[in-house]
């Protein structure tokens, strides 16, 4: 147990330097971006030499790597500064963003692994039979379709013309927070996003999977179980199938780091206002403070999938702990 | 007498390569009886493994013909849940590679509890651990308790070979299957290990059917010795009559090719030529003779048989009588058997 | 002036450990080897795995680093080679273990061959051919296997290969790693005689590194025995094998199995006797660290790493 704290200590200090270099990536894409913080709230009929005292006010004029310092103490503090297209803070605008998002990622997971357990497990063992050839022909499938072609395919279908979904939105209109009708919307509203991206998004996790099972079921040790007189059903269930889900407990931190690319299309066609559509928004109308603030948030969400991932992994794996 | 435990009759295991099967076991027939090691020995390739995997009827896609009577009874009928039930039970393998024959996420406890688990349900948690410790430190492994607890990668070679032995004589097998269990191991391992393995057939009552390629090993461990060329028996005889009074010519190159005290200052002997695979062996007439070729065709049987030269000493094919080393003069050959 | 020497050779690899993967240990792989070698003689280097045996062949040929130490070869210093030396560098070879791993598959016999030839050595290409050609009719292997791939040969030709690359550059000293040890007894029997028929054609030195004693004592004139990185004993292959001394030699030597089952009981009395040695002098024969002492000579070519304290 002690090499598992060293291991995880170990492992949360190397997420600092990653912290450090993403805040100053950003920080570097911020100041390349044309203009600064004052640039929209410009009253054009300020004069320049009152501009200029201002922007040396603000601190718009000292070296980067004050601005740098500046920039990041009041990240840290939550103020990521103001949106000049919504007039309210960056913090303010995202966080409800980020709610929308978080559970559009969660029913997303759920569906991917819902559907890639079940199909993996049954491709990996019955390999190269007509079921196997059926589920990795549709993982192919999976991994040719750009997911905003299918986004629209589906809101089309289920959206529009068979109408079972709402179309836009992330709740209906005027129910009320707290109360069980706006759960239900909620959900409602959530359904065609999560199932259209999960689809997409579990064939990496079927193949995976899937290989992974192929794999165990050729070592030795399972030679070993099946000498010892267990029946194949416990060889699958005790042997292959817990030493292959084991590394796709560890693939979930990537999962969460795979999800923010498909939310960014998916959030926009289907109208949802998660940070993905914000992203969007925010590029399309140089709203730079907001696009900095996501990326940040976006490469945070990235590191902090990778730690779990391997933090999973020294759990589940005792071969891990001992390094 | 020893009681027969194992009778395997005609036994073919075959494998297909491309729509064509291949017999990799050709025609094996043999006994192992009660309280005996039979050793089958011979060349990667020759089909020994195969033999042993057929008797735990361990391979997923051979097609396999004869009989194999374990007390009287044909395996190769039974049915999965009855083979499941034989193995690790009354019949119970011993595997080459200590580093990959464990699960590598399952404690050792456990994986020596599951053979128990699955032949002897009746016993209690607490029965079983006990059981599982004790078999621990039959198999000379020093703080079993810990060991136990511990997961395969915290041991080294040598214990894995001894945690993979303890799995297979948990449930006191009758018939005890060892695939080359010491090849994988350092010199001073190996010996440690073929010292528990002797010790173990004393209080065991049990047949062992020792694969191995290692002549030493054969000669420290047999009773009886089966040599296996291109996937058929050539020569059968007591431990003592195979290397004493060698008569196959296959026999006779495979001892004579291994360096020892008296070859120091010698050449090796050599088989010329090399191991046929599976698919261009020539399956009629004497199999070795194109390894021999300064032997006279005509000292080959048309389709050679084993034949009993001496009281439980088997050869397959006449030509042996007429076998000699090229270097040896044809007149002054080793054994004037005619 | 001996062939070569080995003075006192050590090699550490750094531990990297607690939370910043500094290098907080090192791992002594081989931990004070010194030895030297006769022109055309073959010097057996023995041990199990994690004994230091082929890093201490690799050291002398440079594919691992010496972190103190000296070796001299034929007068020259090649202790941690630069590449200006190449003419010394070449005149050295390794044969490798794995016939199977060790030949690149995608390549075929003449390239694999006229590697060391094309790095050294600028020929024509008839003249490179005509090279390859000899090489390989001296190892045995048909003229059409020059357009062939490794895969289509078995374990045995395989290995002639390999010798035959070893041996392109006219080298006088082969390391050979295991050379032996992945083949079945018959071929085994092919490479060792082969080995010693070009070593007397061609005037090699061999350093065998190997586990298997039985080999070990047909091949070799000399024998060094290394246990953890360390020497235990040196000498002869008389002395070794039948006077062994140190507690670990015996051990060795009592576990090659006996070809003869006549003498099964002695073999394993014998093997008793030694463990009960073993377990009583192990406190004398190794130090707190479980790691021999120096070596000292007991005669003119045996050296033992006797106890030093009691």
């Amino acid at each position: 147990m002690n090499h598992m704290w060293k291991f995880s200590v170990r492992r949360m200090l190397i997420i600092i330097p990653q912290l450090l270099l993403l805040s100053l990536l950003v920080f570097l894409m911020a100041q390349a971006m044309p203009g600064d913080a004052l640039t929209g709230q410009i009253n054009p009929d300020l004069d320049p030499q009152e501009m200029q005292e201002q922007r040396e006010e603000l601190g718009l004029n000292d070296p980067w790597h004050i601005k740098y310092a500046d920039w990041i103490t009041s990240a840290v503090r939550g103020d990521l500064g103001q949106s000049f297209q919504f007039k309210m803070p960056a913090s303010e605008l995202i966080w409800n963003r980020m709610v929308n998002s978080f559970w559009l990622g969660v029913a997303t997971l759920i569906i991917t692994y819902l559907l890639a357990i079940p199909l993996g497990i049954t491709s990996g063992r019955f390999n190269d039979s007509l079921l196997d050839s059926s589920i990795t022909g549709y993982t192919y499938i999976g991994f040719a379709t750009p997911i905003f072609i299918f986004a629209l395919v589906m809101l089309w279908i289920f959206g529009y013309q068979l109408g079972w979904f709402p179309t836009s939105g992330s709740v209906a209109p005027g129910s009320d927070p707290g109360t069980f009708e706006y759960i239900v919307s909620k959900i409602n509203h959530l359904l065609l996003p999560a199932i259209s991206l999960g689809l997409i998004t579990t064939v990496n996790t079927v193949q995976y999977l899937r290989s992974e099972i192929i794999d165990t079921k050729q070592k030795d040790f399972i030679i070993t179980a099946r000498a010892k007189g267990a029946s194949e059903s416990r060889v699958y269930n005790r042997h292959i199938f817990r030493n292959s889900l084991l590394p796709i407990a560890a693939f979930f931190g990537f999962e969460i780091t795979g999800l923010i690319g498909g939310t960014v299309f998916v959030e926009r066609i289907f109208g949802y206002p998660g940070m993905g559509d914000l992203f969007i928004q925010s590029v399309l109308l140089r709203d730079y403070t907001v696009v900095t603030s996501v990326v940040l948030l976006f490469g945070l969400a990235s590191i902090l999938g990778a730690l779990i991932s391997d933090i999973i992994l020294s759990l589940v794996d005792p071969r891990i702990r001992i390094k | 007498m020893n009681e027969k435990l194992l009778e395997i009759k005609n036994l073919k295991t075959s494998f297909r390569i491309e729509d064509q099967y291949y017999a990799a076991v050709d025609d094996v027939s043999l006994t192992v009886n009660e309280n005996e090691v039979l050793a089958i020995v011979g060349e990667s390739g020759c089909g020994k493994s195969a033999l042993a995997f057929s008797l735990m009827r361990l391979h997923n896609r051979a097609k396999i013909e004869g009989d194999i009577l374990f007390k009287g009874d044909d395996v190769t009928n039974y049915s999965a849940g009855q083979v499941n039930k034989l193995r690790g039970n009354e019949m119970s393998m011993i595997f080459q590679d200590p580093l990959t024959a464990l699960n590598p996420l399952m404690k050792i406890g456990d994986q020596i509890g599951e053979v128990l688990l699955l032949h002897k349900g009746k016993f209690s948690n607490l029965n079983r651990k006990q059981k599982a410790i004790s078999l621990l430190d039959k198999v000379g492994i020093a703080r079993p308790e810990h060991v136990y607890e511990q997961f395969p990668h915290e041991l080294s070679g040598g214990m894995r070979q001894r945690v993979v032995i303890a799995i297979a004589i948990a449930n006191d097998p009758e018939v005890l299957i060892a695939d080359e269990p010491t090849t994988a191991l350092d010199a001073t391992i190996q010996s440690q290990i073929l010292d528990l393995l002797n010790e173990l057939k004393e209080n065991m009552n049990a047949g062992i059917i020792l694969i191995t390629h290692d002549l030493g090993v054969v000669a420290e461990m047999a009773d009886r010795v089966a040599v296996m060329y291109a996937g058929q028996i050539v020569e059968v005889a007591d431990v003592h009559a195979l290397f004493g009074m060698p008569q196959h010519p296959y026999t006779r190159s495979l001892l004579s090719s291994v360096p020892n005290a008296e070859s120091v200052d010698s050449k090796l002997h050599v088989i010329q030529g090399i191991v046929p695979s599976l698919k261009n062996l020539t399956r009629e007439g004497c199999r070795f003779r194109s390894r021999i070729p300064w032997i006279d065709e005509s000292v080959h049987e048309k389709s050679p048989e084993l034949h009993e030269i001496s009281p439980n000493h088997f050869v397959r094919c006449t030509c042996y009588k007429n076998f000699y080393f090229p270097d040896e003069k044809k007149e002054d050959k080793r054994h004037g058997i005619s | 002036m001996a062939f070569l020497e080995v003075e006192d050779l050590k090699v550490h690899f750094p531990v990297k450990g607690g939370i910043f993967g500094r290098t907080v240990d090192h791992i002594r792989a081989v931990d004070g080897v010194s030895f030297s070698l006769e022109k055309g003689k073959t010097y057996g280097l023995v041990g199990e795995s994690g004994s230091g045996k082929t890093t201490t062949g690799r050291a002398i040929i440079g594919l691992n680093r010496a972190t103190a130490g000296k070796i001299t070869y034929n007068g020259h210093d090649i202790t941690n080679l630069k590449k200006a030396d190449l003419d010394v560098r070449k005149e050295i070879q390794m044969i490798f273990q794995d016939p199977y791993s060790s030949l690149n598959p995608k390549k075929r016999v003449l390239d694999i061959i006229a590697e060391p030839l094309r790095n050294y050595e600028k020929l024509s290409k008839q003249e490179e051919k005509k090279r390859v050609l000899e090489l390989l009719e001296l190892v045995g292997l048909s003229s059409e296997s020059i357009t062939k791939y490794p895969h289509q040969f078995s374990g045995g030709q395989r290995q002639r290969i390999g010798v035959a690359r070893a041996i392109a550059l006219k080298p006088k000293l082969i390391i050979a790693d295991e050379p032996v040890s992945a083949l079945d007894v018959s071929v085994q029997a092919q490479v060792l005689n082969f080995m010693e028929d070009i070593q007397e054609a061609l005037g090699l030195t061999y350093i065998f590194i190997g586990h298997d004693l039985g080999v070990i004592r047909h091949m070799c004139d000399d024998i060094g025995i290394m246990y953890k990185g360390r020497y235990v004993e040196e000498g002869t292959v008389d002395d070794i094998f039948d006077n062994p001394q140190h507690i670990y030699t015996k051990r060795l030597v009592a576990a090659i199995p006996d070809i003869n089952p006549e003498n099964r009981r002695e073999q394993i009395y014998y093997r008793q006797e030694v463990q009960k040695e073993y377990e009583q002098s192990y406190d004398d024969y190794f130090g707190d660290d479980g790691l021999a002492y120096g070596l000292k000579p007991i005669s003119e070519t045996h050296l033992v790493a006797l106890p030093e304290k009691g």
